[in-house]
């Protein structure tokens, strides 16, 4: 790292830090400076964009996501409970007998099964989501950042968080500089 | 169109189509800017309050007829024995069709791959559930006692019986309150980012209050994206086989009984192959003034209606393909009752609608063909509108001519739909576009996000 220029923002009595911001005009140079970021040894980052860049997440060392495993699970307990409903009412509960056919007539319960499967699977995919995300949060320190009301139209942001083992705000706002930001900024909690 | 004679570069694919997907132009600015005014700033026109007084009124002959279907019964109808399903089990099965080809817009051709479903999957998918809205009115009042419709729900209940889920009426009840639920939710999380977009860009207080209660604080985050795309992702995955179910479930309401005409193995994927063309006809119907009338041809381009026209066109081929079949299953049955029923259908009283439905759904869309055709928006549009209303006489066909006449002479009968039918059938079109013209005052008709993906400087150049 080069010599740091003169700070030009101390922090005394301000209030607690949640991290610093950098904004970039374009994918490129937000997806180029994560892994610089990354690769510096930074971890608690993360970058926000206007839409899905994969190259992002693999930048910032976020590939995994076990949503798949909830919505595999969702989704056997959906259908194993569709079938077990129909199961349990037609053969133990409220066996009719129905042209003679057997009371676990279990080709007619396919359809059920199936539509159960899917709605719990859909439900998972959707509460998973969003319980991972932990989504609802009407409030984050990110919002505080300036322009940030621009990361859902044409900007681009990266933020070193102040909790990270290696965060020094000096250290990190030079980096995030040199990296091509066109501004770096404080975010507060 | 100016543009598709300009030799604009491909933006994708091998596609050999001279109309790129998106106007070349575009920037993530101008795309959010563009589709969130129409939402936010662009002023309401006459054009708007026009379309939805009209649509609304007709909706409250839709609220009419059901007040007055509750109060008296179903005797209102033209149903009778032996035509106990009318033309309201047609429009269940006909609205429910329409929206198929929204789940295939937004389901199956995100799995395929095709980016030019961007910019038509929001507004196909808010067709779908709002036509699905209307096929599920049709069988709840069709129950005779609506109120008490919970009793198809499978609940403890004091009665101590449960449904019969050996019935194809059962699975029904299943597939579509699946199908509705799962494409609102499909919808729902398509829209959390253009939630936040709109958020960011409203200037009274009122709308950023609203959109920001949808947004639920989406940020853009990198590992909200991350998990984001792999949701909607599984539920593409999810909603195809889906969507592939529900009108075969909905075929099986008729294949599963033993009336000739009905009891056809065809029927499965003829439904579905019916479904998608009568839905891209309806997505045809309305994306074409609607482009034009809110100035979308750089994001709605001369592309997506070839590739529309295309998919009508083969779907098209699939459903003559069926009505070939069902001919010739009635012939090399050997059976009478088969036989007769095809005869029947020719030359029977009811012979100018199987008629004309040939003429709709098989003649017609043979003009697609031709790229002439394909390129002249009036002819697609008025191509569409005759297959809608092809779709429509197909499933008369199916559903009354089969049922007049079975098996006894001594039980036929005629059927004629009363004006109780036709209020509702007209009542539910106004509902539908009720919800539409709310839609699109109300929430952005692109998947303004979706669209940012396909732009050139979308490119990650590192």
């Amino acid at each position: 790292m080069a010599a740091s220029p003169p700070v030009l923002h101390h922090r005394r009595h301000a209030p607690p830090l949640y991290g610093v911001i950098a904004e970039f005009e374009n994918p490129g140079d937000l997806v180029h400076a994560a892994r610089k970021v990354y690769d510096a040894g930074y971890r608690r980052i993360n970058g926000y964009s206007p839409y899905p860049i994969e190259e992002l997440s693999e930048a910032i060392g976020f590939t995994h996501t076990s949503l798949p495993l909830i919505v595999f699970i969702g989704g056997v307990i959906g259908g194993l409970s569709g079938f077990f409903m129909q199961y349990w009412i037609e053969v133990i509960d409220y066996p009719i007998n129905v042209g003679g056919k057997p009371y676990n007539s279990w080709p007619a319960f396919v359809p059920i099964t199936f539509e159960m499967t899917v709605l719990f699977a859909a439900f998972s995919a959707v509460l998973g989501m969003l319980i991972l995300n932990k989504l609802p949060q009407p409030y984050h320190p990110v919002f505080n950042a300036p322009n940030f009301a621009l990361a859902t139209r044409d900007r681009f942001f990266l933020a070193v968080e102040a909790n990270d083992a290696m965060f020094d705000h000096d250290k990190v706002t030079d980096l995030l500089k040199n990296l091509g930001a066109i501004e770096v900024s404080d975010v507060e909690v | 169109m100016a543009e598709e004679t300009e030799n604009r570069p491909y933006i994708e694919g091998p596609m050999h189509s001279t109309a790129p997907v998106i106007d070349p132009g575009l920037t993530f600015a101008s795309v959010t800017d563009k589709i969130s005014s129409i939402v936010l700033k662009r002023k309401t026109s006459l054009a708007w309050f026009f379309g939805f007084a009209i649509s609304f009124a007709l909706f409250q002959l839709m609220l009419l007829t059901i007040t007055n279907l509750v109060f008296v019964g179903i005797g209102l109808w033209g149903v009778n024995v032996p035509v106990a399903w009318g033309i309201d089990i047609l429009n269940f099965v006909w609205w429910i069709g329409i929206g198929h080809a929204g789940t295939l817009i937004s389901a199956i051709l995100l799995l395929l791959r095709q980016k030019w479903r961007t910019s038509i999957n929001r507004f196909a998918e808010a067709m779908t559930l709002f036509a699905v809205a209307q096929a599920g009115m049709y069988p709840i009042f069709h129950l005779g006692r609506p109120w008490l419709m919970y009793w198809l729900f499978p609940y403890p209940n004091t009665m101590d019986i449960w449904p019969q889920f050996r019935s194809p009426l059962m699975w029904d009840v299943f597939a579509v309150s699946t199908y509705a639920t799962v494409s609102a939710l499909f919808w729902f999380v398509g829209l959390i980012p253009d939630f936040a977009t709109l958020r960011d860009r409203a200037r009274s207080k009122p709308f950023q209050i609203l959109y920001g209660m949808l947004a639920m604080g989406w940020r853009g985050s990198a590992r909200h994206w991350h998990r984001y795309e792999m949701a909607y992702l599984l539920l593409a995955g999810l909603a195809t086989p889906l969507v592939l179910s529900v009108h075969t479930i909905v075929s099986f309401d008729f294949a599963v009984g033993i009336i000739p005409g009905w009891h056809a193995t065809i029927f499965p994927p003829y439904f579905v192959a019916g479904a998608i063309y009568a839905g891209f006809a309806m997505v045809l119907l309305l994306t074409i003034p609607l482009r034009r009338f809110y100035g979308l041809e750089g994001f709605i381009t001369m592309r997506h209606m070839h590739n529309m026209a295309k998919v009508m066109l083969a779907t098209g081929l699939i459903v003559g393909y069926g009505y070939v079949m069902e001919a010739f299953f009635g012939w090399y049955s050997g059976n009478k009752y088969e036989r007769f029923m095809i005869w029947n259908r020719m030359h029977g009283p009811y012979h100018l609608y199987y008629w004309s439905l040939i003429l709709c759904n098989i003649i017609t869309p043979q003009f697609l063909w031709i790229k002439k055709v394909r390129s002249n928006l009036l002819a697609l549009w008025i191509i569409s509108f005759i297959v809608s209303i092809g779709m429509w006489l197909e499933r008369f066909v199916i559903v009354i001519t089969s049922l007049h006449r079975d098996y006894l002479p001594s039980s036929w009968g005629m059927y004629q739909p009363t004006q109780w039918d036709w209020g509702m059938f007209i009542g539910t079109i106004g509902f539908f576009f009720t919800l539409l013209f709310l839609f699109i005052r109300f929430l952005p008709m692109i998947s303004i996000f979706e669209m940012r993906t396909i732009l050139p400087e979308a490119e990650v150049e590192e």
